[in-house]
């Protein structure tokens, strides 16, 4: 047994799965449902913030996508400039970048999960079932990181304190208040990790008995040749 | 974080009250209504009249009016049914707040340069809306200047006057701006008659050397400018062309322009050794005067077939060429009429004459037979025929005294203003129009008073090929006594009519005093017909040319350049609160191309820019670029600043231009 066959895990048996084949094929098509809410949230908000004052009528508005900064982000920079935050577009660069590619992997890996039939299969679908979760860690970080580091030489610099605005929810600052929601995206992303959790829920009920049978079957046989 | 410390100042960005300070109103009632208008002495038609012009914060009107300014040179916007004043747009005149003349607009105003001599004055007259298939379209504006005989463009994307041109011909215009109705040109007439090109000749040679006419100026839609070379005129005789429409529909492609003084008046009252009657008396000795009928889309053809004189510059259609083609013919019209208007289908033109207690329909199947049957009164001195009177009237309505323009509502109305009377009459039309109302053909329905001396009258959409009526506004000369007084200097009053009721009820409901011009006509548009831009499309946006300026000034890339030992170049960018560079430092004597872009995209974050000394003073809508080209000949320290309160730290955004002397 190479270590390949050690990590694509037992195959199953032809006959057993025409007999079985709801057993066998949900870890899969669910699977597919995650790969496919992958997809279509990649094209859709993943968050928004919707900034309240009397001067705007129509309120501002910031939203992010995975590789995009939209909305009224200039004018939102033209206002941060007077308490000296920097301009968004300089935060999450990278992640902006790559934020697409990285899901495009991570969709392969869940692709590529449906074929293994081992426990190996959840380091694939890892990245998926985090995702909404490293998500939120990091853009909190780029808020706070923005939020502390204001420039000691901008206009209103000896007017305000650092802050951090809620990621989630409602708050204010100065004149604003600001309320922050999850897209579209970021829930289709979120739906499609609890989608992953129950796939692997049925990938181990279809495949542990069966990796459980070939590790007493590789176990007898090496009692056999002691 | 301290968020009452950060509020109070964070308010300042902006300079509003936003939580926790709101005001709270009272439960009203309508007894509260009625103790307010007893406390005021107003009545139950008062209040009425307040429901429907009351226009609350955030409400929008529903018309738009587009009115002239009269000697302010510039045109008026104003809403309906609130009666408020929205902008006034610079057009033969300089105005600072627009930064229109100042540093910018120069070019356009200097292509109204009269004979070499700037002119920054108009007498503006007769606005009017592009058109589409008769009925406005709100993409542009158009307006004469009765002083000098020019003709302006307004771009309605950004409320800014594009082109000023000067008629070659003539010296003073009164009936223009007319479209026709696809705006395929513009119709400028002239008035006080003169010689060619307002050269010189003795009065005594009148009948000789004077000259009237009408241009046509062609409208290029997509450059939304005036284009000289396809446009062309027609001579006319030297009566005083007045004012005119265009026909639509059953008679699109003719012109109907009234005119004064058929009598070739030439005045010298008051002249030492002459004896002649003045002007007043002179042009009203006729008992008709002559209402000009021009065939305009044969005139084109004949344009464009080359049978042509170019004079000062312009082809023109001597006035023998347009007998012999048929271009034009006169007919007989009421001692010194005002207005000609044609109806909504285009199917009558009904003329006032100012002297005549009558309004004239004249039927444009008529006219056509007569012209076809030749049925002619006579010619004129000048070989013009005549159409029989009686062959093309189709009916005359006694409305009352001094008459002066007709409009029309949507159910069979016409609306004339009676100077004299001071009231707006309403009558009722003949013909298809007649089923629309409950009273008979052609018949005065009632008149309504209004405060003072009505010149022209507008109603909604008013003089298309489908008014909608609802509202009339008097555009009165004479305000007397209507507002607290502010000197021997009054305001014109617009008076606000409720046309919406049939029958003899039309009651004034708004009085809107108007103290910075002396309109003439307005016209009405639905609002929902305008669709301005809020901010410029794009950043670095030229409005003159309406497009990006591959040369603006962008954020990142501010610099001064020194071009050459006399020339600099400045690029700044202005946005919330600050100018970059802030410090321009150039030698005395140096020309500066001075490029300035706003490179905000809020709406209305607008930014001023002024130099002191070197008269500049521009207006810089959020993406807009402009241009400014000076000699720095004065040395010294000029702190330039923004003039439109734009935020908080409005007051910090300056700079100086320092100017080294020279050695």
């Amino acid at each position: 047994m190479t270590f390949i066959d050690h990590i694509v895990g037992p195959r199953v048996d032809q006959d057993d799965l025409k007999k079985n084949s709801l057993k066998y094929g949900a870890p899969g098509f669910l699977l597919l449902i995650a790969r496919v809410l992958i997809l279509v949230a990649l094209f859709v908000p993943f968050w928004s913030m919707e900034l309240v004052a009397p001067q705007y009528p129509e309120n501002l508005h910031l939203i992010a996508y995975v590789n995009n900064l939209a909305g009224d982000v200039a004018e939102i920079n033209s206002l941060n400039h007077y308490i000296g935050m920097r301009p968004l577009e300089e935060a999450a660069q990278i992640e902006r970048e790559f934020g697409v590619y990285f899901l495009i992997l991570f969709v392969i890996m869940l692709e590529l999960a449906s074929w293994i039939h081992s426990r190996w299969a959840v380091v694939l679908i890892l990245p998926i079932i985090t995702f909404p979760a490293v998500f939120l860690i990091d853009l909190y970080l780029w808020m706070s990181h923005f939020g502390m580091n204001l420039d000691p030489d901008a206009p209103l610099s000896n007017s305000i304190e650092p802050f951090v605005p809620p990621i989630l929810g409602s708050g204010f600052i100065g004149q604003f208040e600001t309320i922050a929601r999850a897209g579209p995206g970021l829930i289709l992303a979120t739906i499609a990790s609890g989608v992953v959790i129950i796939a692997l829920f049925f990938h181990w009920r279809a495949y542990a008995p069966l990796v459980k049978a070939q590790k007493a079957e590789k176990k007898a046989a090496k009692q056999a040749a002691a | 974080m301290t968020l009452s410390r950060l509020g109070s100042k964070l308010i300042l960005t902006a300079g509003a009250i936003s939580l926790g300070m709101a005001s709270t109103t009272m439960a009203q009632s309508m007894s509260d209504v009625q103790k307010i208008a007893k406390e005021r002495g107003l009545t139950t038609q008062d209040l009425v009249a307040a429901a429907m012009t009351y226009t609350p914060t955030g409400m929008h009107d529903e018309y738009v009016i587009m009115s002239s300014g009269g000697h302010s040179g510039q045109v008026f916007v104003i809403g309906v049914p609130s009666m408020r004043l929205l902008k006034s747009i610079a057009v033969f005149t300089p105005e600072p707040w627009q930064g229109y003349g100042y540093g910018v607009g120069n070019d356009i105003l200097d292509a109204g340069n009269v004979q070499g001599k700037e002119n920054r004055w108009g007498d503006t007259h007769h606005p009017a809306l592009s058109e589409t298939n008769g009925d406005y379209d709100g993409e542009w504006l158009f307006v004469n200047d009765k002083s000098n005989a020019r003709m302006a463009v307004i771009d309605l994307r950004d409320f800014e006057t594009k082109q000023i041109v000067k008629n070659p011909l003539f010296i003073n215009d009164h009936g223009g701006a007319f479209v026709t109705p696809n705006t395929d040109y513009v119709f400028e007439t002239a008035q006080y008659n003169v010689p060619w090109g307002a050269d010189y000749a003795p009065m005594s040679e009148y009948k000789e050397e004077f000259r009237g006419a009408v241009t046509m100026w062609k409208f290029d839609r997509k450059k939304g400018r005036l284009d000289v070379d396809k446009s062309f005129s027609i001579e006319l005789p030297p009566y005083w062309q007045d004012i005119a429409d265009c026909g639509k529909l059953e008679s699109d492609g003719y012109f109907f322009l009234n005119s004064i003084n058929t009598e070739l008046a030439t005045g010298g009252f008051g002249v030492e050794g002459m004896k002649a009657p003045p002007f007043e008396a002179g042009v009203s000795m006729n008992a008709t005067d002559y209402l000009h009928i021009i065939n305009w889309k044969k005139a084109e053809k004949v344009f464009q077939a080359g049978k042509t004189s170019t004079i000062k510059g312009m082809e023109v259609i001597l006035l023998k060429t347009a007998i012999a083609e048929g271009l034009l013919h006169l007919t007989p019209e009421p001692r010194s009429p005002h207005g000609v208007d044609v109806t909504p289908k285009g199917d009558f033109i009904v003329v006032s004459g100012k002297l005549d207690p009558h309004v004239t329909i004249y039927s444009f199947a008529k006219i056509k037979a007569a012209i076809a049957n030749k049925t002619y009164s006579g010619h004129d001195d000048f070989g013009v025929p005549v159409l029989d009177f009686d062959s093309v009237m189709e009916a005359q309505v006694e409305v009352g005294l001094g008459p002066l323009h007709t409009q029309f509502g949507p159910d069979g109305y016409a609306y004339t203003s009676l100077f004299l009377d001071s009231a707006v009459a309403r009558w009722t039309l003949g013909g298809v129009y007649g089923n629309l109302n409950a009273e008979p053909d052609w018949t005065l329905v009632t008149k309504t008073p209004v405060h003072y001396n009505i010149g022209h009258l507008g109603a909604a959409e008013g003089d298309t090929v489908s008014p909608d009526g609802k509202y009339l506004v008097a555009f009165n000369k004479w305000a007397v006594d209507r507002f607290i007084g502010v000197g021997p200097l009054l305001p014109q009053n617009f008076q606000l009519l409720d046309i919406s009721k049939p029958g003899t009820h039309m009651p004034v409901i708004y009085d809107m005093p108007l103290g910075i011009g002396e309109p003439h006509y307005a016209q009405i548009i639905k609002a929902d017909k305008l669709n301005p831009w809020s901010v410029y499309p794009e950043v670095g946006w030229d409005p003159h040319t309406q497009s990006v300026d591959p040369w603006a000034p962008r954020a990142k890339m501010e610099r001064v350049e020194r071009k050459g030992e006399r020339e600099i170049e400045v690029f700044m960018t202005a946005v919330r609160s600050r100018f970059t560079p802030e410090h321009v430092t150039v030698k005395q004597g140096d020309t500066v191309k001075w490029r300035i872009t706003n490179t905000e995209r809020a709406v209305d974050a607008t930014h001023g820019f002024s130099i002191p000394v070197y008269n500049i003073t521009l207006s810089l809508e959020p993406g807009e670029t402009a241009t400014v080209e000076f000699v720095a000949d004065v040395a010294g320290t000029f702190p330039f600043y923004c003039t439109e309160f734009c935020s908080a730290l409005h007051l910090e955004m300056m700079g100086y231009l320092m100017v080294e002397p020279r050695e």
